[in-house]
């Protein structure tokens, strides 16, 4: 693709941040507003050398995604909400095992069925707790274009980093919207590759529970003979039930993440030094704060606006830190539980009034309505 | 030449394994792991993909690469592992709950894909470790612990399922005769394209004695009766109306698999960006 500035759809700089980042494997199953992805896929990755495959379903999709990083590929597949609950099982398989993988889920609104393809934020809960047992994980929430492409490559890096699923949150809005971008040179964004284990194959342990960040993953047919498995696991990957591993591997696989969070939780804010009303959001709602803020500001009112660049780990500390003059928070996303909102009265522990504004009906947040709710 | 025990692909240090007295599964690792040795696959070449279930917990006890993933989703991981890296030999390992009634989905398509994966499902007519319920392959009136009246459903014939579905490869052995499943075996990892080796093999806990098979003698004198080589089954009029499987190799053709297929795709996609 040439290096000048042109129009480019979010879905499509998704896919192209997954490519400039060395993804070379995509199984998935088609779903809008996310079907974009896996068609370009299907035209992009043979000729860069890659496989494309439409699998049976998404409990398939997910599972060769995990087979393929597993064989040393970095893997991605893409979905959205009905997709995503297929898939909720098997990232258990890649956040137990510690298989690196980027998962895309272009939210639309549910529940079930719900308004096929319009957009929605009704999968933050989906994402962090949507699975059984008690794990941890990454996502992140592009708002734009730019940050569909930046957003994917820094998923498939920390994904690569801390051995981990991560999952990119886009909504319906941000993946179909187009917006003039110049897709970055190779080089000008930090690709981070496999790292590769030194120890001699004999004492290759895949697992270390006592690490903040785990060992290298070998691949599959290299010079490591290695197990990977969703049953309790010792270091080496051997089935172990013994209850102080199974401690050992359960605190270890909650301490990666909160240990690097500083590597881990983005977000951006404008104009929250002075702020006395901060306003919180994510995804396509965060374009609708920043617009709300800057309208505010030229009202006389000192608002503030913080956009949730990580969802997971919440990035708690950085929203109490931006409120700390605040008087009031407005939470403004495209739900009806107030997914966020709950979170952030959690991080700021019920000293300020933290109101929402939710839409729930696909219909976008306008900074009409976040300006009235700071009234 | 020295004796084949295919003993350098287990881990002895996992023995004794958890199968029941009078399992099969046992007759089958042995002979799967034999056929690895005949065929001089080395430990790091081999990918053993395994789903959940008695038959899933084989990976244990291989010392080969491993992937111990979830229920009935043992061939959509194994078939990532084979794409994502086309030299591995990639085995999947399923029971019949596993691989033919929850995985069902997946077996079907990855025999119509016609993956390079081998799936080696160990059919002992319930779920074993979860108590002996009844499975898709579970024979018609026969009791479990959720078919106390008699199984009002019939099953499928695995390897017809299979073979209608487009695998390259099918084969269906009891392990009353270890030899010829260790050839089934060995052949199914020759072929390119996908391939499915029914092992018949005796559930002597649960199947057997809610079925007035009450010891493993009587279970593999059964299976000795009703799985017969595919020639006299030919021969036996109603031969499937009467509960009676055929054995031995079924199919053994040699179609494009997924990997030609696709090197194909990747070629035309490749000449069409050389043209823009």
């Amino acid at each position: 693709m040439p290096a000048r500035s042109r129009l480019v759809q979010g879905n499509q700089a998704i896919a192209e941040g997954a490519f400039y980042a060395g993804a070379r494997f995509y199984a998935g199953y088609p779903i809008g507003p996310s079907s974009e992805i896996g068609e370009i896929c299907s035209r992009r990755l043979p000729q860069l050398g890659g496989v494309y495959m439409q699998m049976e379903d998404e409990i398939a999709s997910l599972a060769a995604v995990i087979g393929a990083s597993l064989a040393g590929r970095k893997a991605f597949t893409a979905t959205s909400g009905p997709g995503f609950s297929l898939m909720q099982e098997n990232l258990g398989v890649a956040i137990v095992g510690e298989v690196p993988c980027v998962v895309v889920d272009v939210q639309r609104v549910g529940p079930s069925t719900g308004l096929a393809n319009r957009p929605g934020q009704s999968d933050f809960m989906q994402v962090r707790w949507g699975r059984h047992g008690d794990q941890t994980i990454v996502a992140l929430s592009p708002a734009s274009v730019r940050e569909c492409f930046t957003l994917t490559a820094a998923a498939f890096n920390l994904a690569e980093k801390f051995r981990t699923p991560v999952v990119l949150l886009a909504d319906e809005i941000v993946g179909h919207m187009r917006e003039n971008f110049t897709l970055p040179a190779p080089g000008e964004l930090a690709v981070i590759g496999r790292a590769q284990p030194s120890a001699p194959p004999d004492q290759y342990l895949p697992f270390d529970f006592a690490a903040d960040q785990p060992p290298p993953l070998a691949a599959y047919g290299g010079k490591y003979v290695f197990h990977v498995t969703s049953s309790m696991h010792d270091e080496a990957g051997a089935s172990c039930h013994d209850p102080a591993n199974a401690a050992r591997r359960i605190s270890q696989l909650h301490r990666k993440l909160e240990a690097n969070r500083g590597q881990i939780v983005m977000t951006n804010a404008e104009g929250v030094e002075d702020c006395e009303i901060l306003v919180v959001a994510a995804g396509a709602v965060a374009r609708a704060a920043r617009a709300a803020v800057r309208q505010a500001r030229q009202s006389g009112i000192a608002a503030g606006a913080l956009q949730l660049v990580t969802i997971w780990p919440f990035p708690g500390e950085e929203i109490a830190a931006a409120a700390r003059r605040a008087k009031m928070i407005v939470v403004a996303e495209m739900n009806f539980s107030g997914q966020l909102a709950g979170e952030v009265r959690r991080a700021v522990g019920g000293a300020l009034e933290v109101r929402g504004v939710n839409s729930y009906n696909g219909e976008i947040i306008t900074p009409r309505q976040i300006m009235q709710a700071m009234r | 030449m020295a004796q084949i025990t295919g003993q350098r692909y287990l881990r002895t240090e996992a023995l004794p394994h958890q199968w029941c007295p009078g399992c099969g599964n046992g007759i089958v690792l042995g002979a799967m792991l034999r056929a690895f040795e005949q065929l001089n696959l080395t430990n790091r070449e081999v990918v053993v993909v395994t789903g959940l279930g008695c038959w899933g917990k084989a990976d244990n006890y291989i010392r080969t690469n491993a992937l111990h993933a979830t229920h009935g989703r043992a061939l959509a991981f194994a078939t990532g592992v084979k794409a994502g890296n086309l030299d591995l030999h990639v085995v999947a390992l399923m029971g019949d709950g596993d691989g033919a009634t929850i995985g069902g989905n997946h077996l079907i398509h990855s025999a119509r894909r016609n993956i390079g994966v081998t799936a080696i499902v160990v059919n002992n007519f319930t779920y074993g470790m979860t108590g002996g319920q009844q499975s898709a392959l579970t024979p018609a009136a026969a009791i479990t612990s959720t078919t106390a009246y008699g199984n009002p459903e019939p099953p499928f014939d695995l390897c017809a399922l299979v073979e209608a579905a487009g695998a390259n490869y099918v084969a269906r052995e009891t392990v009353c005769h270890p030899g010829l499943l260790q050839n089934r075996i060995r052949e199914a990892l020759s072929r390119h394209g996908f391939s499915l080796v029914e092992a018949v093999s005796p559930c002597t806990a649960l199947y057997g004695p809610a079925n007035k098979m009450n010891n493993p003698a009587a279970m593999l004198a059964w299976l000795k009766e009703k799985w017969i080589p595919a020639r006299k089954y030919r021969e036996i009029p109603n031969a499937a109306g009467q509960g009676y499987f055929p054995t031995g190799k079924l199919v053994d053709k040699d179609a494009p698999d997924f990997s030609a297929r696709y090197a194909e795709v990747q070629l035309r996609a490749q000449r069409r960006l050389a043209q823009t």
